[in-house]
């Protein structure tokens, strides 16, 4: 049986699947549903939501359409999240790796790095570098993914010393396999998959920190992000609460399907491990 | 014995583990002879295992000289050691450890076929199916993942993956340990079928000595770290002089028919 | 001979993994009598590890039982512990990492034979001894990691045996040692069931070594049962040709070497 059919079987990951698809559809077709820019006005201040058929969820302050914010929202939500978790992974892979290979002074020097990075708390390390470099995409990324990578980085070297002392690897220098092979064939393949289950908490954690620090006014104010919609609604908290509880939900619900879809994938792989 | 294959003397390692200094190998030597089974016995912790990685320089010695047709073994490095490991092979205790899990059957035996250069591209599907049919296996198995076949198939195909690069030497390490009793049988038979047919020299480490016995010519006992007594197999058996050779005599099950 | 201990109709496990079952144990009829050293003897896949956990009730979850074991001497399931002991083939993973030996033998005793804690403790000490460990003082405060192989086992014997069962099952308990503790491990089993008159309950791949001192053997294949007797009817005049087989591909130090005449 397939990873995928496993995956659906269990109550966790045919939700938390179901909502990253949904999610994702509506980040990828967010353009055609909505084709104005969400951050146009399009209507009268307030609207409150369930009232205006053109707007079915309200309007903000400036009148905007709340839903149209959302669904673009996604875009940046999931964009952040996945690339942040993307280039820790890589990053994190490839240092743990370079650890664990190397041993010896190179392994102590990389480690105590990632103890450096990891004794600063992620979002500070975040803010710290978003308000020097300046609110970009890609800097956001890049500061998210700088309080990320350790965790990988801990695991893949971790991994690797295990399987570098195993049995297939002193066959595979024994039939004359040079290094370089032997670290990518032999070891890395085999290291990476408990690495990758580490994605989707990366990915839950960058969403909701890409979340606080727009909600701090650090991100790019050329596009909608749901923090700064919760941002933004914080100003009429009491007479509209609605503009800052919807984005709200929708953080909460991507970071519940992140982790119920991680949840059912553990579980699945964890059943074909079980079998081989 | 006129100019062993391989010859190693006073090798010594000793680990350290916890603070505590372990010796596993006190100044043992060894030789075996050209297409010659060696026979290395002793029971758990004696260091057999250890000697054995040392001869493939899987570990290496913290005094002692290996010789092998002529080189000195322990000084080659890089690209050197690389091609001389063509003569010297290996097979395991474990044949499910001893594989990538991600390996195929055809996948693991063209690997020292690509390394050394031994089958073109094209040549190594033929290539692989023969060495599958010389230990005695399907050469349909070539596309079947290793860890869907059996134990004994397992253990052929480790044995087929040795003899890829036409070796002088193959180190056995408890290689018939983890099989049942009618396939250890026939993956003995297949051992001693191709050391005649192809002259293969074997180092056959076990804890059974009846087993060692069997396919051996010559034995050497080891007990803590050092070779106690060695000479023709059966002599050793018939007489053994140490303490760990009578201990591993006496220990031999027999087959009472009361 | 004398009374049934153990009474095996058609008994029958199947393991479930992922919807599909395979079938372990296939309708066994066998007889466990009281006070005998029956040997089960197979090689992997033949179910002999799986009739042992069935007897003991030890099987997992995911096994599914059919048939009937009934135990006409005692009237009742055994109890574990008390009616009977289990030896494992690895002791490592049966012992608790984290508890000295002897306590965990001690709480055998105590929760069995009703001991107060210093009775069981000394009761440990005194089995530890009789497993013929040396030092038993020491060993005592010893945990599971600190001892070899062939020590561990001695103290799963020791635990296995602390509150006098009836009955010993010991499923491969050498196969993970040298041949030398293999032996000694082996003679102390024997001994021990002598002495206390224990029914031995003895699984192993190897036919010689339960020749030694089985008095009835039961060869399985499969999941099936192919013969059982009198250890030397079924090793001198073995009826089915699986069990001629297994008998011939036993290679002691009488075995004909395989290779051509020796040393040259």
């Amino acid at each position: 049986m397939s990873v995928l059919s496993r995956l659906l079987r269990s109550p966790e990951g045919a939700i938390g699947l179901a909502i990253l698809v949904l999610l994702a559809l509506m980040a990828l077709f967010a353009g055609v549903i909505f084709p104005r820019d969400p951050l146009s006005i399009v209507g009268p201040a307030l609207v409150p939501p369930f009232t205006d058929g053109l707007f079915p969820l309200g309007t903000d302050r400036l009148g905007r359409d709340v839903l149209a914010e959302l669904v673009h929202g996604a875009r940046a939500s999931l964009a952040v999240g996945i690339a942040a978790a993307v280039v820790s992974l890589v990053i994190g892979s490839v240092v743990g790796t370079l650890a664990g290979f190397a041993g010896g002074l190179v392994d102590e020097a990389l480690m105590r790095i990632v103890d450096a990075f990891q004794i600063v708390p992620a979002f500070l390390l975040a803010l710290a570098f978003v308000s020097v470099a300046g609110a970009s995409l890609p800097v956001v990324v890049f500061a998210i993914a700088l309080g990320a990578w350790t965790a990988p980085a801990r695991l893949a070297r971790a991994e690797v010393l295990s399987i570098r002392e195993r049995d297939y690897v002193a066959a595979a220098r024994v039939i004359g396999m040079r290094p370089l092979e032997i670290a990518l064939r032999e070891v890395l393949p085999n290291a990476l998959p408990p690495v990758l289950a580490l994605s989707s908490v990366i990915v839950a954690s960058s969403v909701l920190i890409e979340a606080a620090l727009s909600f701090l006014g650090l991100s790019d104010p050329n596009i909608v992000t749901w923090g700064s919609m919760i941002s933004e609604g914080r100003n009429v908290l009491r007479s509209a609460p609605f503009l800052s509880i919807f984005p709200g939900m929708a953080l909460m619900v991507t970071v519940l399907g992140v982790y119920l879809f991680s949840e059912g994938l553990a579980q699945a792989l964890a059943k074909r491990r079980a079998r081989a | 014995m006129s100019a062993p294959l391989l010859s190693a003397a006073g090798i010594s390692r000793t680990y350290s583990s916890g603070g505590r200094r372990v010796v596993a190998l006190d100044n043992a030597s060894i030789a075996v002879a050209r297409g010659e089974t060696l026979g290395l016995v002793g029971p758990s912790g004696s260091g057999k295992s250890t000697l054995a990685r040392i001869l493939l320089r899987l570990i290496e010695p913290d005094a002692g000289r290996v010789d092998f047709d002529g080189v000195d073994l322990l000084s080659l490095r890089g690209e050197k050691l690389r091609a001389t490991r063509r003569r010297i092979q290996m097979v395991f205790q474990e044949p499910l450890a001893a594989f990538n899990p991600r390996a195929t059957v055809g996948g693991a035996l063209a690997d020292p076929l690509r390394i050394h250069g031994i089958a073109a591209p094209s040549e190594r599907p033929a290539a692989v199916a023969h060495l599958l049919e010389r230990v005695g296996l399907d050469p349909g198995l070539a596309s079947r993942a290793i860890h869907e076949i059996s134990g004994g198939q397992r253990q052929r195909v480790a044995i087929a993956r040795a003899i890829a690069t036409k070796p002088d030497l193959i180190v056995l390490d408890e290689a018939v340990s983890a099989l049942d009793v009618s396939v250890r049988a026939k993956v003995l038979e297949l051992l001693v079928g191709l050391q005649r047919e192809r002259g293969i020299a074997y180092i056959f480490v076990s804890h059974d000595l009846a087993v060692v016995r069997a396919i051996s010519h010559h034995i050497a006992i080891m007990d803590a770290g050092r070779i106690v007594e060695h000479g023709p197999a059966p002599d050793i058996v018939a007489d053994p002089q140490s303490a760990a050779g009578r201990a591993l005599v006496a220990a031999v099950p027999r087959l009472v028919l009361k | 001979m004398s009374e049934t201990l153990a009474r095996l109709s058609g008994l029958t496990v199947a393991y479930r993994t992922d919807g599909t079952s395979s079938i372990a144990l296939d309708a066994v009829d066998l007889d466990i009598m009281a006070g005998e050293r029956l040997a089960l003897i197979g090689e992997s896949g033949s179910g002999k590890s799986t009739l042992a956990l069935a007897l003991a009730r030890l099987l997992p979850g995911t096994a599914d039982v059919s048939g009937r074991i009934s135990w006409p001497a005692d009237g009742h399931a055994p109890l574990p512990g008390r009616d009977y002991g289990f030896v494992f083939q690895d002791a490592g993973a049966s012992l608790n990492p984290v508890l000295p030996v002897g306590e965990q033998i001690a709480e055998v005793a105590q929760r069995h034979l009703g001991m107060a804690w210093r009775e069981a403790y000394r009761r440990a000490r005194n089995l530890l001894a009789r497993v013929r460990i040396p030092q038993p003082d020491a060993v005592l405060r010893a945990y599971p990691h600190q001892l070899s192989g062939g020590q561990r086992q001695r103290v799963g014997i020791a635990s296995a045996i602390a509150a006098q069962p009836r009955l010993l099952i010991a499923d491969e308990p050498t196969s993970a040692l040298d041949m030398v503790v293999q032996a000694e491990i082996v003679a102390l089993l024997d001994e021990l069931v002598r002495e206390d008159g224990m029914t031995l309950l003895f699984i192993t791949h190897d036919i010689a070594l339960a020749s030694g001192f089985a008095d009835r053997i039961a060869v399985f294949r499969y999941g099936g049962l192919v013969e059982a007797g009198l250890a030397a009817e079924v090793l001198s005049r073995p009826t089915e040709r699986y069990t001629a087989a297994l008998i011939a591909s036993h290679i002691d130090l009488s075995t004909p070497p395989l290779i051509a005449g020796g040393a040259p």
